[in-house]
C-alpha cells in the first residue's frame, strides 16, 4: 500500500518513494531492448538528411584522406617532404619505431602514416556519429510526443535505456567495422607493396577496435543519453554532448595512440581501465532515463 | 481501478490534489472537466508512467508505481494520449509492430494479421504500408486507437480520444467504446467534449483544479439536483399557465419568459397537466419533458460550486456520489451543440 504524504512530486517524500523503488527490479527483458534498439535504427534508416553527411565523414575519414595522401607519398618518391616527415619518425617512441617496416623512406613514412597517424580517425568518425544519434535519442522521444507512448508501455525504463544506448552505439561502431575495412583495404594496396606485402591491420589496431573502442564508446554514450534525458530541446542536447564529447574525444585519442605506439600488456591494461570507466558509467546513466521524463515533466523539465 | 486521495505536484502546482475517485469493471467512464483540471495527469497515475506523491492507487489490485506491479497493469492497458505519439518515419503497420513487440505479441504474420485486423477496425487498415508522417490528423488518431486495441487490453484509457476526428470518424470511435465494454472491457474516457460522454459514460468524474468534485452515474448526480421530474411548458399566452403553481403533484412552478418550468411529484403527472389546461381553454404551445443531459448535470455542479464553499474532503473509504447541497437550475446552453469546458 502506498504511504500518503502529500506534496511536491519533485520533494523529498517523491523522492524517497522513488528512491526505494529502485531496489524492486523487474527481470531485464532483452527482447523489449532489442525491440526499441531495432525501431531507432529502423527510423534512423528513413533520416537522409541525418545518414548522408555522415556516410561522408566516414568516407573523408576512412578513405578519401587515407587514399590521397599514402598514394601521394608513394608516388612522389624520395622528395624532401618525405625525408622531413622520416626524420619526424625519429620522434616515436622506440616500441613504435621498432615496428616500421620497409626498406626506403617512402615506405617506413607510409607505414608509419597507416599505422600510427591516422589512429585518430578510428576514434573521432564513431564517437561522432554516436554522440550525434544518441544526443536526440531521448529528448526526440520527448519533442515528438513519442515518449508518451514509451512511458505508458510495458517496457521498463532500463530496457528503453539500454535500446537507445545499443541504437546509438550501433551506427557508430557499423561505420568503424566498415571503415576499417576499406581502410585496410588502401593501406594494404598503396603502402603493403612498399614494405613487403599486406601488413594491415596490426595486432595493436586489432585491440584498438575490439577492446579499446568500445568502452570509449560507451563512457560517451552514458554520458550523452544522461544529457538526452535531462534537457528540455535536441537543440541544447547536441549543444551539451558536443561539450561531454570533445574532451572525451581527446582522451581517446591520446589513449589509442598509447595503445599503437605501446607494447606488451599496456593497450590491453588501458583497454581494461576504459572498460571499468565504462561500466560503473553506464550504471549511473541507467537512472536517468525515468518515465517523468519521457513525458517530459521530470524535474527541471 | 480506484484512486484513493491521491495527489501529485510538479514544483509548486499541483497537478492533483486529494484526488479520489474508481471506474467500475465492465464500464464507461467518463472524466470530465476543463483543460488543466488533471485529467491527463490522472490517467498517468493510473498506468504508472508517473508516481504519485501520496495517496493509493490500484489497478487489477496492484500498485503501478511498483516496477513490476507496473509493468503488469500497462501490459493490460491500452492508451490513446492526447497526441496519437506515432513514428513519422516508420510506417503505419511499423508503429502497431512496435507497440505488438512492446506489448509482447512478438512478430509474425499471425501478429500482423491481427494487427490489421485491429486497424480495419478503425477504417486504417488501407493506409498501413505509408508513413505516418504523412497521415492526416484523423489518420494519426484512428491508427493510435488500433494499436490501443491490438493487444486487447482490459482497460482502455482514452484521452480526448476523437480529438480532430471528422464527426463521422468520431462517432465511429464512440461507436467502438461502447462496444468493447460489451465484450467486458473497463474504459476511462477524458473529454472536455460534454456531448462525447452523454449518453456513453456508465459513471462520470468531473474533475476541477485536479479534484474530483462529483463522482458517480449521471442519473444519480442528475437525481440530486433535480429531484422531481420537470416539464416545461409553452403556451400562446404564457401568464394562462401560472395557475399551474396551485394545482395538486406540482411541487415547484417557475416562469422563465415565454415558458413555464413545472416540478412534478410523479413524471405520470403531466398528461392530467396537458388535460386540465386543455380543458381551461389554454392554447398550449409545445410541452417539453425536460431530461437533464450531462451537460446540464456538469454546468449544475459548477455553478452549485460557486455557490458554496467547496467540499472539503470525500468519504475514506472510497468513492461516493457528490450529494450537492441544494437544487440548482439547469444552465441555459441549447443542448444541440457540444460544449468544450473552458474554452
Amino acid at each position: 500500500m502506498t504511504a500518503v504524504t502529500a506534496g511536491d512530486g519533485t520533494g523529498a517524500a517523491g523522492v524517497a518513494r522513488r528512491a526505494g523503488r529502485r531496489g524492486d527490479r523487474t527481470p531485464l527483458r532483452w527482447g523489449r531492448v532489442l525491440t526499441v534498439a531495432r525501431t531507432d535504427l529502423r527510423q534512423l534508416a528513413q533520416a537522409r538528411d541525418f545518414w548522408l553527411p555522415m556516410t561522408f565523414l566516414g568516407a573523408l575519414f576512412y578513405a578519401i584522406v587515407p587514399a590521397v595522401l599514402l598514394t601521394t607519398i608513394g608516388r612522389i618518391g624520395s622528395v624532401e617532404v618525405i625525408a622531413r616527415v622520416s626524420s619526424a619518425l625519429e620522434m616515436l617512441p622506440e616500441a613504435a619505431r621498432t615496428q616500421i617496416r620497409g626498406d626506403s623512406a617512402a615506405g617506413q613514412t607510409g607505414y608509419a602514416l597507416a599505422v600510427f597517424l591516422f589512429a585518430p580517425m578510428a576514434v573521432i568518425v564513431p564517437l561522432t556519429i554516436s554522440t550525434a544519434v544518441g544526443a536526440a535519442t531521448l529528448v526526440g522521444e520527448r519533442e515528438r510526443g513519442t515518449g508518451e507512448f514509451l512511458a505508458h508501455s510495458p517496457a521498463a525504463a532500463r530496457e528503453i535505456y539500454l535500446g537507445k544506448l545499443i541504437a546509438s552505439l550501433v551506427p557508430g561502431y557499423a561505420t568503424v567495422a566498415v571503415g576499417f575495412g576499406v581502410y585496410s583495404l588502401i593501406v594494404n594496396v598503396t603502402v603493403g607493396p612498399e614494405v613487403g606485402g599486406w601488413f594491415f591491420p596490426t595486432a595493436q589496431w586489432w585491440i584498438m577496435i575490439l577492446w579499446v573502442l568500445p568502452p570509449f564508446l560507451a563512457i560517451c554514450l552514458s554520458l550523452v543519453l544522461r544529457l538526452s534525458a535531462r534537457v528540455s530541446s535536441t537543440a541544447a542536447a547536441q549543444q551539451a554532448s558536443g561539450l561531454v564529447s570533445l574532451p572525451l574525444i581527446g582522451i581517446a585519442y591520446s589513449q589509442a595512440t598509447g595503445v599503437l605506439m605501446g607494447a606488451g600488456w599496456l593497450p590491453l591494461w588501458l583497454g581494461a581501465g576504459a572498460w571499468a570507466v565504462a561500466l560503473v558509467s553506464l550504471a549511473r546513466g541507467m537512472r536517468a532515463v525515468t518515465r517523468s521524463r519521457l513525458l517530459g515533466v521530470g524535474p527541471g523539465l | 481501478m480506484l484512486l484513493d486521495r491521491v495527489n501529485r505536484s510538479f514544483g509548486d502546482r499541483p497537478a492533483v490534489a486529494d484526488l479520489t475517485f474508481g471506474a467500475p469493471a465492465g464500464a464507461i467512464t467518463a472524466m470530465l472537466g476543463p483543460n488543466g483540471a488533471g485529467k491527463t495527469t490522472a490517467l498517468r497515475l493510473i498506468t504508472g508512467a508517473l508516481d504519485p506523491d501520496g495517496g493509493t492507487v490500484r489497478v487489477f489490485g496492484l500498485d503501478p508505481g511498483r516496477p513490476a506491479d507496473g509493468e503488469a497493469v500497462r501490459a493490460r492497458c491500452g492508451v490513446v494520449t492526447a497526441k496519437p505519439s506515432l513514428y513519422d518515419r516508420l510506417s503505419g503497420l511499423d508503429n502497431l509492430r512496435y507497440a505488438a513487440e512492446l506489448y509482447g505479441l512478438g512478430r509474425g504474420a499471425d501478429v500482423d494479421h491481427r494487427l490489421r485486423a485491429a486497424a480495419a477496425q478503425f477504417g486504417i487498415d488501407e493506409a498501413l504500408s505509408q508513413a505516418v508522417g504523412g497521415y492526416s490528423t484523423g489518420m494519426k488518431t484512428r491508427l493510435a486507437l488500433a494499436r490501443a486495441v491490438a493487444h486487447d487490453p482490459e482497460l482502455l484509457l482514452l484521452d480526448e480520444p476523437t480529438s480532430g476526428l471528422d464527426p463521422e470518424s468520431a462517432a465511429a470511435v464512440l461507436d467502438l467504446v461502447r462496444a468493447m465494454t460489451r465484450s467486458g472491457r473497463t474504459v476511462l474516457l477524458c473529454t472536455h467534449l460534454l456531448a462525447e460522454a452523454d449518453g456513453l459514460a456508465d459513471e462520470v468524474v468531473v474533475l476541477e483544479r485536479g479534484t474530483a468534485v462529483a463522482t458517480g452515474a449521471p442519473a444519480a448526480l442528475a437525481a440530486g439536483f433535480w429531484p422531481h421530474p420537470q416539464v416545461r411548458i409553452q403556451a400562446e399566452r404564457p401568464t394562462d399557465l401560472d395557475r399551474l403553481a396551485t394545482w395538486p403533484g406540482v411541487v415547484g412552478y417557475r416562469r422563465e419568459q415565454e415558458q413555464a418550468v413545472v416540478d412534478l411529484d410523479d413524471a405520470a403527472r403531466v398528461a392530467d397537466l396537458i388535460m386540465g389546461l386543455s380543458r381551461d381553454g389554454v392554447r398550449l404551445v409545445a410541452v417539453e419533458p425536460h431530461r437533464p443531459t450531462l451537460e446540464d448535470l456538469y454546468f449544475a455542479i459548477q455553478a452549485s460550486r460557486r455557490a458554496v464553499p467547496p467540499v472539503p474532503h470525500l468519504p475514506a473509504d472510497g468513492p461516493a456520489p457528490y450529494t450537492p447541497p441544494a437544487p440548482a437550475p439547469a444552465a441555459a446552453v441549447p443542448a444541440d451543440r457540444p460544449v468544450e469546458v473552458g474554452r
